[in-house]
């Protein structure tokens, strides 16, 4: 590979100051320490470092996210391929599935990452790699009806507006992701919920089938929100052929995530947890005093549940970021996502709302528990 | 019954080319330089001119805030240089040994009969007082504080630090007078990680990973520093400098160094001066390290294999060499399995390899960034602060805030750990140094 380096090192000072690309700095320095390793080494303090950096760990979110993915492509076509009542093949439907989603993606890391790079030129940073994770996320939390247009307004939206205008990656105070799909959401309500959305209805060179005009679907939350119990049973909601959005449906595939993210730490198990305790308690009691139609268990199976407990509430950025506070932080979502959907028929779903007010209440959280810290010093000082 | 404290955070990082216990000879230069920079918060004045003759013991410099602090020569012999850099600061003061060592005698005395003024007379007397370091700020201390206890840390646990057991063998009388005489001062707790006795002090046990061995850690774990209050913490070595000086009426500054890493020919011990220049063979692209990898300054790059002279520390117990790595080249870093690299986090593969010895370069290994994970930095200090709440409010020079959250109680070394995991690859140790200079400007 040294000739690319060495291509590299030949192209380099066209992209410093004053070369005829400097314009494009940011995208040459992106591309650059993606390909490798960057070679800088440690000026002050300590000579020896890790070999973990923010790219290892984004990369990581997105091998863990691929599972869920995967199968929301093919539980698109799936649902087409249902909905028209014709046999198709498993690979039939992962194509067409895939044929749907991948515009989607593309549309999202373009858009995104054009963005950040050029912020990233205008002030003079490097890339962060946090939309790596975002832009991957935000279509796999959109129904499939979701046309791209919508989505490049979302994505440069929630980039300008939830990002960078606080400072990039790291200082963001709402989760990207969700702050797209929340604008959608109060923007575009009917690209975003209804019984319209959820099942792909054109045919794409060949694959899948044109569903009549006024085909109509509507998820198990939506079903639920009306006042009825689910269809779906709640083996169909655990493997994940239901309709929903993109990628939040299979619990399956999510779980293969979760354990990634758990094995190599990059999410907190105490805030994953915590977000599932909250869900169970809260999901049980509305189950016991019969205000919910289904158990507590099914509460996680459907909508948006865990994917949100375990790629969202997890954000290591907008989660709590003390030990104490992680479980204060995922209790509080896990309950007040399964209040909203009991409680409010103008949600049907409550994950996105929760964690979005999980967000704001994390700092207040972290608060309580670094001012104890601070207290018992304090104390210290008087004796 | 020793108390025991159990430490269950941090890292010990297995590196490549620990120091075997044996002792080496490093051909050694005839030049020794003292530098003021060893001794943190301290402004230098030289109070000797080129030409001047000076023994073993005499000062070289003084501290000029506190005249009386002064810094002896490590040999006698003729000051060759005032060596000064940019706005004529003092980079070193050089004195060229003579064949024949005298040493100036400040009379043998009975520690035991000596009360806390005499101590410190007899330390300030013969430019020793300097050696004594303080918590708030982590810089060389003045005659004029009151310490409410004074700690040393009889064990090094950074990587390929020098194992001061090594050191202390055939000098545990020098030791222990050292540690007597600075017990007239005030209660002195001594961190040990395998049971010593000694006297007039009390030994506290100290069982887990690196950073259990920082002064800082054990003083937080045994009796945390509050506003307003000063503690003093000695390094190991000095307390044999000072027991010397009790013993025989000399300044005596020679100490074991380890010469360890992976780039490094010769791996074991040399008995060295403080201020000796040392050659040490390195392989090519080293970095030599005056120190350990983790809170070490770099002090030279090789470019082949050869030979490099360093001049020995103050504070320095090891000599380290790594391989720079700046042309490493690793291709997809973010997704390679990079076998032969170390890291805490599992999506790299060193929590299979148990044991493993790593031989880890130089190379940040990626760009830096705001704070993104939480919780790295908390998990490898083992001490009742938050720790990036602390680094948050010293990058936005909220002062109140840094008193509250407790940076009276660390010191930059205390962080080189977290500096290792961080995966923003923040500069910690030059923050916290940073932090504490200016909170120090706005105290005084």
């Amino acid at each position: 590979m040294g000739f690319l380096r060495n291509y590299l090192n030949q192209i380099k000072p066209n992209f410093e100051e004053g070369g005829k690309f400097h314009a494009f700095r940011s995208v040459f320095d992106g591309f650059e320490t993606f390909l490798y390793v960057p070679n800088t080494t440690a000026k002050s303090g300590a000579s020896i470092h890790d070999a973990i950096d923010s790219k290892r760990i984004m990369s990581m979110v997105v091998i863990a996210l691929m599972p869920a993915l995967l199968f929301g492509m093919y539980n698109i076509g799936y649902q087409n391929y249902l909905a028209a009542g014709v046999e198709g093949s498993c690979l039939d439907m992962f194509i067409y599935g895939a044929l749907v989603v991948v515009p989607k993606i593309l549309v999202s890391y373009i858009v995104g990452l054009g963005i950040e790079f050029a912020w990233a030129q205008w002030k003079n940073e490097e890339i962060q790699e946090g939309y790596l994770v975002s832009g991957i996320i935000i279509p796999m939390i959109l129904p499939v009806g979701c046309p791209l247009w919508v989505i490049v307004l979302a994505v440069a939206f929630a980039v300008i507006f939830g990002k960078e205008i606080f400072g990039g990656t790291g200082m963001n105070i709402f989760n990207v992701a969700l702050l797209a799909r929340a604008f959608l959401f109060f923007s575009y309500p009917t690209k975003m919920s209804g019984d319209t959305v959820w099942v792909s209805t054109e045919s794409i060179w060949g694959f899948g089938n044109t569903l009549p005009d006024g085909f109509t679907c509507a998820t198990p939350l939506g079903q639920m929100a009306t006042g009825s119990a689910p269809t779906a049973s709640l083996m169909d909601s655990v493997i994940g052929l239901i309709p929903g959005s993109i990628g939040e449906t299979s619990v399956i595939a999510i779980a293969i995530g979760a354990i990634i993210l758990l094995w190599t730490g990059i999410a907190s198990w105490k805030t994953m947890f915590s977000v599932f305790a909250g869900g169970a308690l809260l999901g049980y009691i509305f189950q016991a005093t019969g205000q919910s139609q289904i158990e507590w268990y099914h509460q996680f199976a459907i909508g948006g549940f865990c994917f949100g407990a375990v790629f969202m509430a997890t954000d290591p950025v907008t989660s709590a970021r003390t030990e104490t506070g992680k479980y204060i932080y995922g209790f509080i979502i896990g309950a007040l996502a399964v209040i909203i959907r009991q409680m409010n028929p103008g949600f049907p779903e409550g994950m996105m709302l929760a964690i979005l007010f999980g967000n704001m209440m994390a700092p207040t959280i972290d608060y309580f528990v670094v001012q104890r810290n601070i207290n018992k010093r304090l104390n210290r000082v008087k004796k | 019954m020793t108390r025991v404290i159990k430490l269950s955070k941090g890292l010990d990082i297995n590196l490549a080319g620990k120091a075997e216990p044996k002792k080496v000879s490093l051909s050694a230069g005839n030049v020794y330089a003292l530098n003021p920079a060893d001794f943190e918060g301290v402004k230098p004045k030289v109070v000797v001119k080129e030409g001047d003759k000076v023994k073993a013991g005499d000062a070289l410099f003084v501290n000029k805030d506190f005249p009386q602090v002064k810094f002896a020569s490590p040999v006698s012999g003729t000051v060759k240089l005032v060596e000064r850099g940019d706005r004529r600061k003092l980079l070193s003061v050089q004195v060229e040994a003579d064949a024949q060592q005298e040493f100036v005698d400040f009379g043998k005395k009975d520690v035991k009969s000596l009360d806390a003024q005499a101590v410190k007379d007899a330390l300030l007397d013969a430019g020793l007082f300097g050696y004594i370091n303080q918590l708030p700020y982590a810089i060389s201390t003045n005659p004029e504080t009151a310490p409410k206890a004074i700690f040393v840390s009889a064990f090094r646990d950074m990587p390929l630090a020098g194992d001061f057991s090594f050191e202390l063998k055939g000098q545990e009388a020098d030791f222990q007078t050292g540690l007597s005489a600075l017990a007239k001062i005030a209660k002195v707790y001594v961190g040990v990680n395998e049971s010593m006795s000694l006297s007039d002090v009390e030994v506290v046990e100290f069982r887990g990973k690196c950073p259990a061995g920082n002064v800082g850690v054990q003083v937080n774990n045994i009796d945390p520093v509050n506003k307003g209050e000063i503690v003093w913490t000695v390094e190991p070595s000095a307390v044999i400098f000072f027991g010397r000086l009790f013993n025989t009426g000399k300044v005596n500054l020679t100490r074991t160094v380890a010469v360890a890493g992976s780039e490094m020919k010769e791996n074991g011990y040399v008995d060295a001066l403080v201020g000796q220049q040392l050659t040490v063979n390195v392989d090519a692209n080293a970095r030599v390290i005056m120190g350990n990898p983790l809170t070490g300054k770099a002090v030279a790059t090789t470019q082949q294999a050869s030979a490099v002279t360093v001049t020995l520390g103050a504070h320095t117990s090891e000599i380290t060499a790594i391989p720079e790595g700046n042309n490493a080249d690793e291709i997809l870093g973010w997704i390679m399995p990079r076998f032969g690299q170390f890291s805490v986090n599992r999506s790299y593969f060193s929590w299979l390899f148990g044991k493993k010895q790593y031989k880890l370069d130089a190379r940040v290994k990626g760009g830096e960034r705001h704070m993104i994970m939480s919780g790295e930095y908390d998990s490898v200090l083992p001490m009742d602060i938050y720790a990036e709440y602390l680094i948050k409010a010293i990058i936005t020079g909220d002062i109140d805030k840094q008193e509250q959250l407790g940076i009276y109680e660390v010191s930059p070394e205390d962080f080189a750990l977290a500096e290792f995991v961080d995966s923003s690859k923040l500069e910690l140790q030059r923050i916290v140094r940073e932090g504490l200079d200016v909170l120090r400007k706005e105290n005084e």
